[in-house]
């Protein structure tokens, strides 16, 4: 099925590349996919987000309208796009900046302390990378040898010293996601 | 070539310079920055020569030159900077020069806003600039398919001696798909019209559109409109999606033909059996392809799906010709309809069918 994927979150916090990144690997995994970066008027400080499609039949409209997940980075992306999951719909929520719980009752919601997690590993940044670990634990959209992969295609040889905490932050993710399932 | 992602902007630039374009000139808007950016970065590593004109005007009028001393150029703008561009663009086409000019369409009128539109269907077939006149009019709708139509859009150019347009929209110019660019043979054709430096005992060359002479010019479009014959004879191009058995055809192009795709599978599953006439070259119109589904007996209507409020649907109308009805359903000033919102359009047009 079709992996139909919003990301979320304010300018900074690595929304976009995060859905490269996931695109990336999903098209080394010989799938159909599609990015498409919101592109308004937007501020500094202000919301980004991205559409990413993951699919083995052809993509149709890059625009998620109708969302199997959804991660938000912060609470206006999660007020702007929880209605905008399916029903059992897959959300991700950063906790760390996020106070609220999704309204409804019909998603599979995960709350996440990115940012914390971010934080113990010694750098900030890879926030984003937790939340994805999340959301790759829980739907298998890609696999993680794809992952690295990628991360290694977009961080380019400069940067290859950020691969391990990057790796590791793609780990805390899923282990965090794992035994939240296994307490409920 | 294995595939690699890209953001359609940077692959058109991409494409453009593996078709052997190596003079870029443009001025910068939203949202199609990425190509001049590309451009400035990747040209003078090959040899070539971008230059961030102080206007759209000039820019184009720095292809118009470039072409006349017969350099593969290309120029690319939004909606506002195409408008200002038309006077050249229509010289380009009177001195019959090849070039490509790439629009990546943003909602209008005026400035308007920076998301994707397709209203500028009328400017891009229609004429634009003054005079009669045509040119090829390119609209892909996957990056793959800019990439592709981007190289073969410099070819037409060259062989009809007449500049062609590729129609994006913001959407298209904005996301990223995987693309491979094929190994081409890259042929420059002689170009023995080009002003580059008389040569002792060489005849002058001239590039000119001026014919004060009525009969001249009269004789002069004459002859530009043999050239769009073989243009309508060779160059159509146009893809039928599910069309046999299909009740309703919708008919789009770009950003709106993959939303129509969309709206087809969703209406599969509730029975409702629709096909799509995807127009990928929107001059020459593929009004026989059309006609001859309008002619079908499990054709009930059309649909014109469009991010604008009703352009090609006339084209449409025209090559439908009465025979079924043709409706229309569009979104306008950089909204993208849903698949949702179109398939209650056709549920709407079946109760009245």
């Amino acid at each position: 099925m079709a992996q139909e994927i919003i990301i979320s979150g304010f300018g900074g916090q690595g929304v976009m590349s995060m859905g490269q990144l996931l695109t990336y690997a999903g098209m080394l995994d010989g799938k159909n996919v599609s990015w498409l970066p919101s592109y308004g008027p937007e501020m500094r400080g202000g919301t980004a987000n991205c559409s990413v499609i993951l699919a083995d039949d052809m993509i149709g409209s890059p625009i998620v309208t109708e969302a199997t997940a959804l991660i938000a980075m912060n609470l206006p992306s999660l007020e702007k796009f929880e209605q905008a999951l399916v029903p059992r719909g897959l959300l991700i929520v950063n906790s760390s900046l996020v106070n609220k719980k999704a309204k409804r009752d019909d998603i599979d919601a995960y709350y996440v302390p990115a940012n914390e997690i971010a934080d113990q590993l010694g750098n900030f940044r890879v926030a984003n990378m937790v939340m994805l670990g999340a959301y790759l634990e829980k739907t298998q959209a890609v696999s993680l040898d794809s992952v690295m992969k990628s991360l290694r295609e977009v961080l380019g040889p400069s940067k290859e010293h950020l691969i391990p905490i990057n790796q590791k932050a793609l780990e805390r993710g899923a282990q965090l996601v794992t035994s939240i399932h296994q307490r409920v | 070539m294995a595939k690699v992602l890209m953001k359609g902007n940077e692959a058109i630039a991409e494409a453009a310079i593996q078709a052997g374009c190596r003079y870029f000139f443009g001025y910068p808007i939203t949202p199609q920055n990425e190509i001049p950016a590309y451009m400035a970065k990747m040209l003078p590593k090959v040899g070539g020569c971008f230059i961030q004109a102080e206007s759209e005007i000039s820019a184009i009028n720095m292809v118009y030159g470039a072409a006349g001393a017969g350099a593969r150029v290309m120029t690319s703008s939004s909606s506002p900077g195409i408008s200002l561009k038309q006077e050249g663009i229509s010289y380009i086409v009177g001195a019959e020069l090849p070039c490509l000019i790439v629009n990546i369409v943003r909602g209008g009128p005026g400035l308007g806003g920076i998301q994707p539109a397709q209203s500028d269907y009328f400017q891009a077939v229609k004429g634009g600039g003054h005079g009669d006149y045509h040119m090829v009019v390119l609209a892909p709708a996957s990056i793959q398919e800019m990439v592709d139509l981007v190289m073969d859009g410099f070819d037409i150019a060259d062989r009809y001696r007449n500049p062609v347009m590729v129609l994006g929209d913001g959407m298209l110019g904005q996301m990223m798909e995987p693309v491979e660019f094929k190994e081409r043979d890259i042929v420059l054709p002689e170009k023995p019209w080009a002003t580059t430096g008389n040569k002792d005992g060489e005849p002058r060359r001239i590039i000119n559109s001026l014919f004060i002479d009525a009969q001249a010019l009269e004789d002069h479009v004459h002859k530009l409109y043999r050239k769009y014959d073989e243009m309508k004879k060779n160059e159509t191009r146009v893809e039928c999606y599910n069309c046999e058995n299909a009740e309703i055809i919708i008919v789009a192009y770009g950003t709106t033909a993959r939303i129509a795709k969309n709206v087809i599978q969703m209406a599969a599953k509730e029975g409702i059996n629709l096909g799509l006439i995807r127009p990928i070259t929107l001059w020459p119109f593929p009004d026989d392809t059309i006609d001859r589904w309008a002619e079908a007996d499990h054709t009930k209507a059309f649909l014109t799906l469009e991010m604008s409020m009703g352009q090609m649907v006339e084209d449409v109308r025209l090559s439908v010709n009465g025979k079924k009805p043709v409706y229309f359903y569009g979104r306008t000033g950089g909204m993208v309809p849903t698949p949702r919102a179109v398939l209650e359009e056709i549920k709407k047009i079946r109760e009245v069918m």
